[in-house]
Parts: C-alpha cells; structure tokens; sequence
C-alpha cells in the first residue's frame, strides 16, 4: 500500500497545502482543529475536490487535477470513519454492515458473521444504532467499513466524542484492527498523546500546511517550529537573542550558557518540556534560583510554576512528582537546572 | 342530488397528490443539490404559494390556452386542456407543489450530511442512497408534504376556476360547487359541500399528526 497525496484547495481562511506519502503505516496529521486535517481526508476519500494536485493510490490515480481525473468516493473505495460514526439511522446492525456488500446472499451472510465476530457485536445484529453506546456504534462503523475490504483507512478524530474511560479500550480495539488490516491508515487528531501511542509517523500541520513530517519520536524530540513545539505539548516557549555564548531567553528572564553546543542559524525560540526541568542541590551552569509562584496538585505529579527570584518574568511549568516536590518544597533555597540537552531549539 | 363533485374533487385531489409527491422530492432534491442559482430556483417554485391562485390559473390559460404556440399545438394534436380534468390536475399539482417540494427539501436539509458521505466511501450508489437512506430518513417530513398537499389539493378553487372552469359533471369540484351554489342562492347545497370539505380536511390532518406521532414514537424501538 502506497498513498501519495499532493493537494492545493483555497479554503476560507487559509489555502491548503499539502504533500506527503504514506505507505503500511499508521500516518498521523496532528493539528488543532480547524487547521485543514479533516478537509485533507475528505479529498482523500474524494468528498471534496481540490483546486489542484495528484492523489494516488497503489499506482491508481485518484485525482489529478493535470490530466482531469477525479474519481468519485465510491470509485476510490477507501474506508472513512466519521467523527460521529454516522451509520444509517434506519438500518439495524446487521443491515448497516452489510449494506455496500455485493455478492450473493451466503457471501453477504459469511462476511456479516466474520465482522459480527471480530468487533464482539454478538446478540446486537438487530439493534438500531439510536440504541447503541458510543463505543458500540464505533465498533459497527469499523465493522460496516471492513466488510466491503478497504485497505486504507482514514480515521477522523475517531475518539474525540468518547468518555475517556471508553477511549482507551477502542484505542486497543482499533490498533489490533490497523496491524491486521495489512494496509495503511492515516489518523486525523489533536491530542498528541493519541498520535504518538497510534501512529509511527506523524505530520504536525498549521493553518493548511504541514510544519515536519518525521517519525515521531523525532517529531516530540525536534518539533523545529513553534508551533510543531506548543502542538506537541510544549508549555514552556521563549523568544531568544543570542549573543556569542549567551542566550537570552527573554520571556524566562534567563540566559543560558552554550557551552559549545551548536545551536541552529535560524534559531528564534527555545522550548523546554515542563518535565526535563530538574530540581539539583545547589548553584552551577545553567542553574537558576527560583521562586514558586503557584504550586498546583494533579493526580499523579505536581504543577508549579517557577520564576527567577525578583524578576517579573513569565513563569515557567515545572511538572515534578509529589515527592520530589514534597522534598523541594521544604528547602529554604530552590535552584533549578535547565538541561541544554533537553532544550527544542525552534526556529518559526 | 348530483354527487359529481364530490368524486371529481376526490380523483383530482388523489392524481395531482401522486403526480406531486415525484416531482417536489425531486425538485427537492435538484435543488439541494445544485451549485448556483439556487435561490432563484427556490424562489420559483414556491411562488405559487404566495401568489393568489387567480393569478396561477391566468397564467396556465397563457401558457396552455388557444392562443399560445403550445396550446393550439396540443389542441391540433387532439389534446385539449383548457376546462378539462386535466386542467383541474394541473391546477392542482401546481397550487401543492411548493407544499410538497418545501416540505421535502427541509426534510433532506435536516439529513446528517456525513451519513450520506459514509454510504459514498463505502461504494454505494447515489441512486440506492436516494431510495435507501435518504429517503427512509426523512420520511416524517415527506408524510407531512403529502398530506398538506393533498388537504391543499381538496379545497383548490382559484386557478381550478380560471383554468378548468366550473362545469358540472367535469371539472366542478366540492369548492367551486359552493361558489356556484351561492351564486345560485342555494344555500342548503353551499352548506352541504362547505361542510363536507371541512370534514374531510380535517380527517386527513388529524390523520397526519397521528401517524407522524406514532411514527416518531416507534423510530427508537
């Protein structure tokens, strides 16, 4: 399986843009809504049809906006899965699935009882989905679009209107479906914990265009933008100046020492992730006297937040567990170190 | 007594309803789905609604009457239309059209757009999503459309008299019959037929909010 998508459309606020190949991968476009992620699926599954650009799959071209070619949805037979499931009010489960089949009634019969099995929808056959959990109506929607053989899968937001609890067992659920399905799947979300556990690639994308498409353990490690920093959950960002070996980070009332460490030419922002903050003993390089301006209890670790003593900085979020805090918290003097090693170095 | 009108309003009534049942949800339909002019569209069509139903049959008589290339040609091919049946069906097709076709199209308006996407990813045709789902989902909005425009087709008078006239025996329906009674100072038989539309369109309107409450009832079993 092979996805190569290069697409232009004039959207309202922005104009989409986007370039990228997928192959037997989980593919993730991580974005916050609103950015043009569920629109690039959408003329992927061919519901919307872009200005212009090249869409193929496996060899069969899609789209293209050059030679004239823009086949319709039911010509492309990809799998879409809709935020809301959207299964035929007016059908039961059992119809629901096997609705699209084609074939003769003991093939139907056979495929039904295949996905009735493989999503656990035993005794709901005759259910009509206003009857049916969340959780229930995603599992027939994965029956329903497995039973016609897609092979790419385009998932939009496919947990977002699940209580949390529920999540966690269709995000099992749909990565045993993706690793046996033998094909690709491309994994619209704005939560990047989702992304990260689901996908091995991962695009970040921004007001139509996609800012790095990496694997993602490098998109987390060197989101390189701004924005790729704040998407993946960076809370601590800083305007910088550098100066010779200083670095200034303005927004933190801080600067930072190099020490050699080859920083990027374009380099514009620095970022540093709430938990690579560390508490240590006493002063050194790169370690600063701080003031607590607010400590915040959440379940498992503490959120404070932290300036230079006397300055009128913004403060930066120091995610400790509880009992690191407790033991910082009991010292007359606070001294935090900031880890080049650890630091994003962003350019836009 | 001449019961005549009583079954010609009813056979116009039952033939225009059926003729405008297709052509709403499928004005409905391509109107919904057309990428300009819809407005325009829209606004013709329901035009017959706002306009006194005097003016619809004046223009009918244009469009069909002697004088017009398309009348004197159906008049030549044997096909007369003026002050027939017909003319009445048509009257009445026209007169409940924008009942029917808007109605239908607030129905298909209310349709999750995104289940309809899902049936196209999944290879079904526009034809059996037409029928299939489409349809079937906005079937309370489609009942409704029907039987008001059945109720509206019963008691049509003005484009009915100016188009297909009031004659006895072929195109007096119950309304024009209470007009003619009056005029004739027979006030028991005005009465007669007055009080038998109302009868009538009251059953079917009740007969309408039954059914849609039962439907309506039924959907989450």
């Amino acid at each position: 399986m092979r996805l190569e998508v290069s697409l232009q459309k004039r959207l309202r606020d922005f104009t989409l843009s986007v370039d990228f190949v997928a192959e037997d991968e989980v593919f993730a476009l991580l974005g916050a809504s609103g950015c043009g992620k569920s629109m690039t699926l959408r003329c992927i599954a061919g519901l919307e049809q872009p200005d212009a650009g090249r869409i193929v799959l496996d060899g069969r071209v899609l789209f293209d906006s050059k030679a004239g070619i823009n086949l319709s949805p039911q010509e492309r037979r990809i799998g879409y899965l809709f935020q809301n499931y959207a299964l035929f009010p007016n059908m039961t489960v059992a119809e629901n699935i096997v609705f699209a089949l084609e074939g003769t009634k003991e093939e139907k019969k056979r495929i039904l009882a295949e996905n009735i099995a493989r999503f656990h929808l035993e005794g709901l056959e005759k259910a009509y989905p206003a009857a049916l959990s969340g959780g229930q109506q995603q599992r027939v929607a994965f029956a329903r679009i497995l039973a016609t053989g897609a092979k790419l899968l385009l998932l939009d937001e496919p947990f977002s209107a699940l209580d949390s609890h529920l999540k966690w067992q269709l995000e099992l659920m749909v990565m045993d479906v993706l690793s046996s399905l033998g094909g690709a799947a491309i994994l619209v979300s704005h939560a990047r914990s989702e992304a990260y556990r689901m996908a091995e690639r991962i695009a970040v994308m921004e007001r139509g265009t996609l800012l790095t498409v990496a694997g993602k353990k490098e998109v987390f490690r060197h989101p390189a933008t701004l924005s790729g920093a704040l998407l993946t959950g960076c809370k601590n960002v800083s305007a910088v100046t550098r100066e010779g070996e200083a670095l200034t980070a303005a927004d933190w009332g801080l600067t930072l020492e190099l020490e050699g460490t080859a920083v990027p030419e374009d380099l514009r922002y620095v970022g540093i992730r709430a938990h690579d903050l560390s508490l240590v003993e006493g002063p050194g390089r790169n370690t600063f006297e701080m003031e607590v301006v607010r400590a915040i209890e959440d379940v498992f670790s503490y959120r404070i937040l932290l300036r230079p003593i006397g300055s009128g900085a913004k403060p930066l979020l120091w995610e400790a567990a509880k009992d690191v805090w407790r033991e910082a918290s009991a010292r007359p003097r606070l001294f935090i170190h900031v880890p080049l090693d650890r630091l994003l170095w962003l350019g836009r | 007594m001449e019961l005549s009108p009583f079954y010609i309003t009813l056979k116009t009534a039952a033939v225009s309803t059926f003729l405008t049942f297709f052509i709403g949800i499928g004005l409905a339909f391509l109107v919904l789905r057309m990428k300009r002019g819809k407005g325009l569209a829209d606004a013709i069509i329901t035009l017959p609604m706002v306009l006194p139903p005097t003016v619809v049959g004046f223009f009918l008589l244009l469009v069909f009457g002697k004088r017009s290339t398309l009348g004197s040609f159906l008049l030549e091919q044997g096909i007369p239309i003026v002050f027939t049946w017909k003319a009445a069906v048509m009257a009445a097709v026209i007169v409940s059209l924008p009942l029917m076709y808007r109605t239908a199209r607030g129905a298909f308006e209310q349709m999750d757009e995104n289940i309809l996407s899902a049936a196209r990813t999944l290879g079904v045709s526009e034809w059996r999503i037409f029928w299939h789902i489409l349809l079937p989902n906005s079937r309370h909005g489609i009942l409704a459309g029907l039987v008001l425009a059945f109720t509206r087709a019963l008691g049509e008078f003005g484009a009915t008299i100016m188009f297909a006239g009031n004659i006895p025996g072929t195109t007096q329906t119950m309304s024009t019959a209470v007009y003619a009674a009056v005029q004739a100072n027979d006030y028991d038989l005005a009465f007669l037929w007055a009080g038998a539309l109302v009868v009538f369109s009251l059953f079917f309107v009740v007969l309408m909010s039954v059914w849609v409450a039962r439907l309506s009832h039924g959907k989450t079993s």
